[in-house]
């Protein structure tokens, strides 16, 4: 398929900009990389209403959680991998608990990150999140999307974690399609398999589905950003129609999305699923996409597991 | 120190009588809980009540007052000293303090925002109170509001590294609407600070990291006050009280003794302090 491509994370900057035209109890916060996760862009314009709190990811966070309890709607920023393991505790203990209005808006998520290497990648944020109570996880799949759930975000009550990528992302929306949190997205319809995926790996999917299509199978895609709350009720319908579900996410395959989505089946709709995404491994330095080939995450795996859902089902 | 203001003797003795009261409280509910933390409750006594008596601007019957003082309690272990102090100041009521720990109860072992009036950070895991405190004073300047933020540190705390990249945050943003203490009792779990992982000299390094950094005597009323006078008199940055304290202060077997970091008295003992506290049989 041929892509069109864009940034999430120059939404993200546009998208700040836009809530501190309106809003004035937005703060934004970043630990020493404003200008990799683009909150820059949100500085310039509104100095008053930014603090970089340099190399201290865990300081950052509980000074988040203080302007958060003095009516601050708060977005902190930094790397992925920092914005959420480096700290996790003080998200859990002075954040999540308390239930307060802080959004960890994560760039670099993932392995498209790239030359950094397995340190600066991570295959476990969103498990790392997810497991949190009052804690409310989001992956857009494309820059549109990321824009409309930055806003989202700021409307919602409660924390929050959105992550993105280095990368451009292919557009896999048009401009005016709806987001809601806790709402996943038929993007193509099909009766044989359900391929669900987020983040990058939701242009996969439809790669996959198309290529499927040529053998005969017809793929529903089904993009799901909302990782929590968890679209419930599009999975029961997807399951109903097609009897089996492959999931794609750019992150380890324990405790991502596939396995929301394979515990929800478990309990309530057992279907035959198989999660394709990193396998309990770190990364390393290469090309991103040199990266996702090699780590399967790609349209190929994702049919290759659809193959093999169809044959237990 | 110089004293900003001469308080006269009847405010300094109204105060350390609601100490007591304070301390009589954290023996009955540590008892009646069975557990709790009530060496760390009774050396911060004092400032709690010189804090929520005296120092603070709060509204008891408004917990919500905008322009209130903010108050974190960065070890939140001295709960029992919290919800006493919320108790006495008519927060809740006084009965309610026996329900520490139970299930159900809106007293939760360790400080939990949004459970209780006048809680406004869930505590508990050491180190991270400063940094609260330093976002509350953040907002209260961006906000063009003058109140002050309060915190309470413990020194095993000075053990963490988040306390010093708070440091930093502060005198970085000059948050001098900032006062903290250090609740300097000496001992944490594993014996004495000095012992298991020394954090002397601890008023140089408060003041290398750029904060007014007092040294007083923790149970003392008169310097308690008076810092807290210099600390709201003094612009530019934040301010750190290094308060010497004695663990358990006020029950002369609990005093210095580590067993009752976490433990609470049993019957005999608790008869025992709170006749050494001054209730009256």
């Amino acid at each position: 398929m041929k892509w069109a491509y864009a940034s999430q994370r120059k939404e993200y900057g546009h998208a700040l900009i836009e809530l501190g035209k309106t809003r004035k109890d937005v703060v934004v916060l970043d630990a020493d990389l404003s200008g990799s996760t683009r909150t820059a862009d949100f500085a310039k314009e509104f100095p008053e209403h930014f603090f970089n709190c340099g190399i201290a990811e865990q300081n950052m966070m509980g000074t988040a959680a203080g302007l958060a309890a003095s009516g601050k709607v708060v977005f902190a920023s930094t790397f992925a991998v920092f914005a959420t393991g480096r700290c996790w505790d003080q998200i859990r203990q002075s954040i999540a608990y308390p239930k307060l209005n802080v959004k960890i808006v994560a760039t670099h998520a993932g392995i498209t990150v790239g030359g950094d290497g397995a340190s600066h990648q991570t295959g476990e944020d969103v498990a790392l999140m997810r497991t949190l109570p009052n804690m409310t996880v989001v992956v857009p799949a494309d820059a549109s999307e990321t824009f409309k759930a930055v806003k989202a975000l700021a409307e919602w009550q409660g924390p929050c974690y959105l992550r993105m990528g280095r990368l451009d992302f292919p557009v896999v929306h048009e401009p005016d399609a709806p987001f809601k949190i806790g709402k996943g997205e038929v993007l193509r319809e099909g009766d044989d398999i359900t391929l669900m995926a987020c983040g990058i790996m939701v242009s996969r999917a439809l790669e996959a589905a198309e290529a499927l299509e040529k053998r005969n199978v017809s793929a529903q895609v089904i993009n799901m950003p909302s990782i929590k709350p968890l679209d419930e009720a599009i999975i029961t319908s997807a399951v109903k129609k097609t009897g089996g579900i492959v999931t794609a996410e750019e992150h380890n395959v324990l405790s991502g999305l596939g396995s929301a989505v394979a515990g929800f089946l478990c309990e309530h709709d057992p279907v035959p699923v198989k999660r394709v995404g990193m396998m309990d491994t770190f990364g390393e330095s290469g090309e991103g996409e040199e990266l996702m080939r090699k780590y399967g995450l790609t349209a190929d795996k994702i049919i290759e597991a659809a193959e093999d859902v169809m044959r237990r089902r | 120190m110089r004293h900003l203001v001469a308080y006269p003797d009847n405010v300094i003795h109204d105060l350390e009588k609601r100490a007591n009261a304070i301390r009589r409280h954290i023996i009955r509910m540590t008892r009646a809980a069975g557990s709790g933390h009530p060496g760390g409750s009774l050396s911060s006594a004092d400032i709690f009540a010189a804090l929520f008596f005296k120092e603070m601007n709060h509204r008891p019957s408004d917990p919500a007052w905008e322009d209130r003082d903010r108050f974190v309690l960065s070890k939140g272990h001295a709960a029992p000293a919290y919800y006493a102090t919320l108790a006495e100041a008519g927060y809740f009521p006084i009965d309610e303090l026996l329900t520490l720990r139970k299930l159900g109860s809106r007293l939760q072992g360790h400080p939990s925002r949004g459970k209780l009036p006048g809680i406004e950070m869930s505590t508990g895991s050491l180190g991270q109170g400063l940094s609260v405190a330093n976002g509350m004073a953040l907002a209260c300047k961006l906000d063009r509001k003058s109140y002050r933020v309060y915190c309470i540190c413990g020194d095993g705390e000075m053990e963490s590294g988040q306390i010093w990249e708070a440091a930093m945050l502060g005198a970085h943003y000059e948050l001098d609407n900032v006062t903290a203490f250090v609740d300097r009792n000496k001992l944490q779990i594993d014996g004495p600070t000095e012992k298991i992982m020394s954090i002397e000299p601890l008023p140089e390094k408060w003041k290398a990291f750029g904060w007014q950094t007092l040294e007083i005597d923790g149970h003392d009323m008169r310097q308690i006050l008076d810092a807290c006078d210099k600390a709201r008199e003094t612009k530019g940055r934040p301010t750190m009280i290094i308060a010497h304290t004695v663990k358990g202060k006020g029950v002369s077997f609990m005093e210095n003794a580590l067993s009752f970091h976490g433990k609470s008295p049993n019957d005999e003992e608790t008869k025992k302090a709170l006749k050494e506290l001054g209730e009256e049989v």
